[in-house]
């Protein structure tokens, strides 16, 4: 596919650490409406790669663009969230002291600077979406529940809930299933899938269960590049895969 | 608008707390103005000023507490807004001395014609007018905190780093005033004051004019406080103060709202410092040392972080038992002060607001287990 076409696109990325490549000529190229499941072993630099995305990391080379156009290296985090790209933590990342509702609230698509946030007056279409986010991530009950107080799964919903407020292009999700129960990881499939109809999603997982739920293109990583990519079975038939990660 | 911005989150502890000032702005001084000196109920002035000086500190805890409790930037620097705004108040009652002055110099103040000055240095020029001078107290901790601010939070410098640098700026404003050539009184400061907007300074109408302007700029600086933390900014704040790289990646500048509060608490803190002066009667450089703004920061955790309410009990009650440890036993205030930062830091670390909301649940939670016991609704486990 070409860059033009993308939504985003990542050329010939390096990343390195104090000598150790944490990336290494990484390309990727994933199309707009497009899901996408990466997996590989730890220290691959699946998490790195999504610093670069959104701009905690600069790279030390390559090309990444988002929209075909946007050269997202040259802007910081805040822009880039801006742009359209939405990020989920491997740990889950909510704001602890604040209520369930409020955590909806800061992350809703408004005006982001600080004078239109000090008079902002909460809208009605604000409290519909909020109301329709809470019912979609079962928290409804818990709106004036501090984000503290909900459990390690309920706080992957929320920020998972966080991510669609900001009603970005791109979501990229860092293991949404981490300690969650087999029955909630399942649910948490349904949910991105759900959200990939109107959204393009890039998971990070290392739950087989969870990708084959999925059901979609998966990319392996593995030392900081791209090992295999394809369907599911077609990464796990590949040798190197199951040498480096699968392991069986 | 401003006024439904302002006075759209008051809840029952604002409420209180704004009653029991505006009591205290109204019976201090007529208590001391019209009750006759021999009665029991008479204030004397030396305590309407004791408690003016008080209510000063408050508001510089109040500001430290904006920055602080909120958002998690721990300045030790704060004293140095506190003082700018006091070094500006200072020079505007300097020049009223005009001739009355030791050395009677209509323009020069007594220091310049001391050190051999022969013209007035062109940064005291605009002094003689009290709007000027009101102007600087807001615009010369504003400019400082801001360009600070700027460098500071776009770098990115948090946490223990930033606690730092705001004690090296206020440490080095501190060098900078203490010489002579730098025109502001160097060691002496500013002192002698006669007059202020025409009124007799030592009078003791005055004196209660002080402390019912610095009781009224503690109300409604604790309203516009009070506004903005429950604001949606205020929420942003508590968010930084948080997860700073969360809510980075939500799409907020983070070093813009930090930009914003940090400016707006100084200039708090300015109009704290220019209350205090005409209370004390001087200024000197001893008012950037680091200890004091250290000590600003003992009063807020005392009182309770990022309550507002807490800051302003907490000022207040330190400093009334400094002023009663240093009278009774002096040589035991600086460990009483040690001690009283350690133990609030092992056992309250919401201060004494916390502790009083604690007792409070605890009070009212008791009649709802009654009734719970009397075969109401069972609640469902949390």
């Amino acid at each position: 596919m070409t860059r033009q076409s993308s939504l985003l696109y990542l050329d010939g990325v390096s990343v390195s650490f104090d000598g150790f490549k944490a990336l290494n000529e990484l390309s990727l190229v994933i199309a707009p409406g497009e899901m996408r499941a990466i997996i590989g072993p730890n220290g691959a630099g699946k998490t790195t790669m999504m610093d670069v995305i959104t701009g905690k990391t600069k790279p030390d080379s390559g090309e990444v663009y988002f929209n075909g156009v946007v050269d997202l290296t040259g802007e910081d985090e805040a822009s880039i969230a801006e742009l359209g790209i939405g990020r989920k933590f491997q740990k889950p990342t909510v704001f602890e002291s604040h209520t369930v509702w409020d955590n909806l609230e800061l992350a809703l698509k408004a005006p982001r600077g600080p004078f239109s946030t000090l008079f902002h007056i909460i809208s009605g279409g604000e409290k519909t979406r909020i109301e329709e986010l809470l019912a979609l991530i079962r928290l409804s009950d818990k709106r004036n529940e501090l984000a503290a107080n909900l459990s390690h799964g309920q706080k992957q919903w929320l920020e998972i809930g966080m991510l669609l407020a900001q009603d970005p292009k791109l979501l990229l999700v860092d293991e949404p299933a981490a300690g969650m129960t087999d029955a909630e990881t399942m649910e948490t499939a349904e949910l991105l899938k759900d959200i990939a109809r109107t959204h393009s999603v890039v998971v990070v997982e290392h739950d087989m269960h969870f990708i084959r739920a999925l059901g979609v293109k998966v990319t392996c990583l593995a030392e900081g590049s791209v090992l295999a990519e394809g369907s599911l079975d077609h990464v796990s038939a590949n040798e190197r895969v199951v040498e480096v990660y699968l392991g069986r | 608008m401003m006024t439904s911005f302002l006075f759209r989150t008051l809840d029952a502890r604002a409420g209180i707390f704004i009653g029991l000032m505006l009591a205290a702005i109204i019976l201090v001084p007529a208590l001391n103005l019209l009750v006759p000196e021999g009665s029991t109920f008479h204030v004397p002035t030396y305590a309407v000023t004791l408690m003016g000086k008080y209510l000063t500190y408050a508001l510089l805890a109040l500001s430290v507490d904006l920055v602080w409790g909120y958002c998690g930037i721990l300045s030790l620097g704060h004293g140095a807004f506190f003082a700018l705004g006091g070094y500006a108040m200072g020079m505007y009652l300097m020049r009223q001395i005009g001739t009355r002055g030791v050395y009677g110099d209509p323009i020069l103040p007594d220091f310049m014609v001391f050190l051999n000055w022969k013209e007035l240095p062109w940064y005291w020029y605009g002094f003689d007018m009290f709007p000027f001078a009101a102007l600087i107290v807001l615009l010369a901790p504003g400019i400082l905190a801001f360009v600070f601010g700027w460098f500071a939070f776009r770098s990115r410098v948090t946490g223990v780093y930033l606690s730092i640098i705001t004690q090296a700026l206020t440490y080095a404003l501190l060098l900078a005033f203490f010489r002579n050539d730098m025109g502001f009184g160097g060691n002496n400061g500013l002192t002698d004051f006669k007059d202020i907007l025409g009124f007799d300074i030592q009078a003791g109408t005055t004196r209660a004019g002080l402390f019912a302007a610095s009781g009224l700029a503690l109300v409604v600086c604790f309203l516009i406080c009070r506004a903005v933390t429950r604001s949606k900014l205020g929420k942003v704040l508590v968010a930084v103060r948080d997860a700073e790289s969360r809510t980075r990646f939500l799409g907020y500048r983070v070093e813009h709202y930090k930009l914003f509060v940090w400016t707006l608490s100084a200039m708090m803190a300015g109009i704290a410092g220019a209350l205090y002066v005409p209370q004390v009667g001087i200024i000197n450089p001893g008012e950037f040392a680091p200890a004091n703004s250290i000590e600003v920061v003992i009063w807020v955790a005392v009182g309770g972080r990022g309550t507002l309410v807490g800051a302003v009990l907490g000022a207040i009650l330190v400093n009334f038992s400094k002023t009663w440890f240093t009278a009774a036993l002096p040589e035991i205030w600086l460990f009483a002060l040690g001690g009283l930062f350690v133990v609030v830091t092992l056992f309250l670390p919401k201060g004494l607001l916390g502790l009083m909301d604690k007792g409070w649940s605890a009070l009212r939670r008791r009649p709802a287990k009654d009734t719970a016991a009397h075969g109401a609704e069972p609640q469902p486990a949390e």
